[in-house]
Protein backbone atom coordinates (compact mmCIF):
# COMPACT_ATOMS: atom_id res chain seq x y z
CA UNK A 1 0.00 0.00 0.00
CA UNK A 2 1.04 3.40 -0.24
CA UNK A 3 0.39 7.35 0.86
CA UNK A 4 -1.33 9.39 -1.23
CA UNK A 5 -3.01 13.38 -0.69
CA UNK A 6 -6.47 13.39 -2.33
CA UNK A 7 -6.27 16.02 -4.98
CA UNK A 8 -9.33 16.34 -7.22
CA UNK A 9 -12.74 14.58 -8.53
CA UNK A 10 -13.69 12.43 -11.60
CA UNK A 11 -16.50 12.47 -13.22
CA UNK A 12 -18.11 9.54 -15.50
CA UNK A 13 -21.31 9.62 -17.24
CA UNK A 14 -21.13 6.14 -19.38
CA UNK A 15 -19.47 3.78 -17.36
CA UNK A 16 -18.70 0.31 -16.36
CA UNK A 17 -21.88 -0.89 -14.49
CA UNK A 18 -19.60 -2.47 -11.58
CA UNK A 19 -18.16 1.17 -11.27
CA UNK A 20 -21.91 2.77 -10.87
CA UNK A 21 -22.30 4.64 -8.04
CA UNK A 22 -18.79 4.44 -6.71
CA UNK A 23 -16.82 7.64 -6.30
CA UNK A 24 -13.45 8.15 -8.49
CA UNK A 25 -10.97 10.40 -6.74
CA UNK A 26 -7.75 11.61 -8.79
CA UNK A 27 -4.54 11.02 -5.97
CA UNK A 28 -1.33 11.86 -5.74
CA UNK A 29 1.35 9.07 -4.87
CA UNK A 30 3.80 10.50 -1.67
CA UNK A 31 6.86 10.19 -0.25
CA UNK A 32 7.15 9.29 3.47
CA UNK A 33 8.22 13.22 3.50
CA UNK A 34 5.03 14.29 1.92
CA UNK A 35 6.79 14.89 -1.47
CA UNK A 36 4.98 13.73 -4.70
CA UNK A 37 7.02 10.74 -6.07
CA UNK A 38 5.28 9.75 -9.64
CA UNK A 39 1.52 10.74 -11.45
CA UNK A 40 -1.67 11.71 -10.25
CA UNK A 41 -3.75 8.00 -10.63
CA UNK A 42 -7.54 7.42 -10.33
CA UNK A 43 -8.66 5.77 -7.34
CA UNK A 44 -12.32 4.12 -6.56
CA UNK A 45 -13.25 5.21 -2.68
CA UNK A 46 -14.09 2.68 -0.05
CA UNK A 47 -13.74 4.57 2.49
CA UNK A 48 -15.49 8.30 2.16
CA UNK A 49 -12.24 10.32 1.86
CA UNK A 50 -12.45 13.91 0.17
CA UNK A 51 -10.30 16.34 -1.41
CA UNK A 52 -7.31 17.33 0.94
CA UNK A 53 -6.84 14.08 2.71
CA UNK A 54 -4.07 12.15 3.42
CA UNK A 55 -5.22 8.45 2.71
CA UNK A 56 -3.85 4.81 1.78
CA UNK A 57 -4.47 3.08 -1.04
CA UNK A 58 -3.81 -0.16 -2.66
CA UNK A 59 -3.07 -1.71 -6.18
CA UNK A 60 -3.38 -4.29 -8.33
CA UNK A 61 -6.40 -6.74 -8.59
CA UNK A 62 -6.54 -6.58 -4.59
CA UNK A 63 -8.25 -3.40 -4.93
CA UNK A 64 -11.15 -5.13 -5.79
CA UNK A 65 -12.10 -6.68 -2.98
CA UNK A 66 -13.52 -3.68 -0.37
CA UNK A 67 -16.06 -3.96 -2.88
CA UNK A 68 -16.86 -7.57 -2.57
CA UNK A 69 -19.29 -9.39 -3.43
CA UNK A 70 -20.02 -6.91 -6.40
CA UNK A 71 -17.20 -7.04 -9.21
CA UNK A 72 -15.55 -3.73 -9.71
CA UNK A 73 -12.83 -2.62 -12.54
CA UNK A 74 -10.55 -1.04 -10.59
CA UNK A 75 -6.92 -1.63 -9.91
CA UNK A 76 -6.54 1.23 -7.52
CA UNK A 77 -8.73 1.57 -4.18
CA UNK A 78 -8.28 4.27 -1.24
CA UNK A 79 -8.52 1.89 1.76
CA UNK A 80 -8.19 4.28 4.60
CA UNK A 81 -7.60 7.60 5.80
CA UNK A 82 -4.32 8.61 7.61
CA UNK A 83 -4.65 10.52 10.61
CA UNK A 84 -0.93 11.52 10.75
CA UNK A 85 1.95 9.45 10.15
CA UNK A 86 5.84 9.59 11.14
CA UNK A 87 8.62 8.14 9.43
CA UNK A 88 12.34 8.31 10.35
CA UNK B 1 -6.67 3.76 -12.88
CA UNK B 2 -5.85 5.86 -15.70
CA UNK B 3 -6.74 8.77 -17.50
CA UNK B 4 -6.22 8.35 -21.03
CA UNK B 5 -7.15 9.63 -24.80
CA UNK B 6 -8.08 7.83 -27.21
CA UNK B 7 -6.06 8.01 -30.14
CA UNK B 8 -6.73 5.01 -32.82
CA UNK B 9 -8.27 1.61 -33.35
CA UNK B 10 -6.17 -1.57 -33.60
CA UNK B 11 -8.04 -4.18 -36.46
CA UNK B 12 -6.89 -7.78 -35.95
CA UNK B 13 -8.54 -10.92 -37.85
CA UNK B 14 -6.32 -13.30 -36.42
CA UNK B 15 -6.63 -13.37 -32.53
CA UNK B 16 -7.43 -15.23 -29.47
CA UNK B 17 -10.84 -16.67 -29.38
CA UNK B 18 -12.10 -14.83 -26.63
CA UNK B 19 -11.12 -11.14 -28.45
CA UNK B 20 -13.28 -11.97 -31.17
CA UNK B 21 -15.60 -8.99 -31.22
CA UNK B 22 -14.27 -7.10 -28.90
CA UNK B 23 -13.22 -3.37 -29.71
CA UNK B 24 -9.84 -2.61 -29.75
CA UNK B 25 -8.70 0.96 -29.29
CA UNK B 26 -5.21 2.10 -28.60
CA UNK B 27 -4.94 4.83 -25.83
CA UNK B 28 -1.96 7.16 -24.75
CA UNK B 29 -2.22 7.97 -20.76
CA UNK B 30 -2.72 11.70 -20.23
CA UNK B 31 -2.16 13.81 -17.30
CA UNK B 32 -5.54 15.40 -15.06
CA UNK B 33 -5.22 18.28 -17.32
CA UNK B 34 -5.62 16.38 -20.31
CA UNK B 35 -1.78 16.57 -22.14
CA UNK B 36 -1.16 13.08 -23.06
CA UNK B 37 2.44 11.98 -21.59
CA UNK B 38 3.77 8.43 -22.10
CA UNK B 39 3.68 5.83 -24.08
CA UNK B 40 0.60 3.78 -26.24
CA UNK B 41 -1.30 1.04 -25.06
CA UNK B 42 -3.87 -1.39 -26.73
CA UNK B 43 -7.39 -1.11 -24.39
CA UNK B 44 -10.28 -3.36 -25.18
CA UNK B 45 -13.34 -0.89 -24.82
CA UNK B 46 -16.54 -1.73 -22.68
CA UNK B 47 -18.30 1.49 -23.01
CA UNK B 48 -18.44 2.46 -26.49
CA UNK B 49 -15.73 4.92 -26.15
CA UNK B 50 -14.88 7.32 -29.61
CA UNK B 51 -11.56 8.66 -30.96
CA UNK B 52 -10.22 12.15 -29.31
CA UNK B 53 -12.05 11.29 -25.81
CA UNK B 54 -10.81 10.81 -22.46
CA UNK B 55 -11.51 7.72 -20.98
CA UNK B 56 -10.64 5.78 -17.66
CA UNK B 57 -8.48 2.65 -18.47
CA UNK B 58 -7.95 0.04 -15.36
CA UNK B 59 -4.75 -2.13 -15.77
CA UNK B 60 -3.57 -5.54 -14.97
CA UNK B 61 -5.93 -8.28 -13.66
CA UNK B 62 -8.41 -6.00 -12.79
CA UNK B 63 -8.99 -5.45 -16.34
CA UNK B 64 -10.60 -8.70 -16.25
CA UNK B 65 -13.21 -7.39 -14.08
CA UNK B 66 -14.69 -4.93 -16.62
CA UNK B 67 -18.32 -6.02 -18.18
CA UNK B 68 -17.85 -9.77 -20.70
CA UNK B 69 -14.28 -9.46 -20.28
CA UNK B 70 -14.02 -12.76 -17.53
CA UNK B 71 -11.14 -15.05 -18.15
CA UNK B 72 -10.48 -13.11 -21.53
CA UNK B 73 -6.64 -11.98 -22.02
CA UNK B 74 -6.93 -8.65 -21.59
CA UNK B 75 -4.34 -6.70 -19.06
CA UNK B 76 -5.94 -2.94 -20.19
CA UNK B 77 -10.11 -2.23 -20.07
CA UNK B 78 -11.64 1.45 -21.17
CA UNK B 79 -14.23 1.35 -18.26
CA UNK B 80 -15.45 4.82 -18.32
CA UNK B 81 -15.77 8.16 -20.24
CA UNK B 82 -14.48 10.70 -18.09
CA UNK B 83 -16.94 14.63 -18.41
CA UNK B 84 -14.57 16.23 -15.99
CA UNK B 85 -11.27 15.96 -14.06
CA UNK B 86 -12.17 18.45 -11.04
CA UNK B 87 -8.11 18.75 -9.60
CA UNK B 88 -7.61 21.09 -6.56
CA UNK B 89 -4.18 21.54 -5.92
CA UNK B 90 -3.45 23.23 -3.02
Amino acid sequence: MQIARVIGNVVTSAKDPGLDSRTLLLIQPLTADGAAAGKPLVASDSVGAGVGEHVFFVRGSEAAFPFQPRVVPTDASIVGIIDHWHAD
Amino acid sequence: MLLARVVGTVVATRKDEKLVANKLLIVRPADPHGNVDGGYLVAVDTVDAGFGETVLVVSGSSARMAAGMKDCPVDAAIVGIIDAVEVHEP
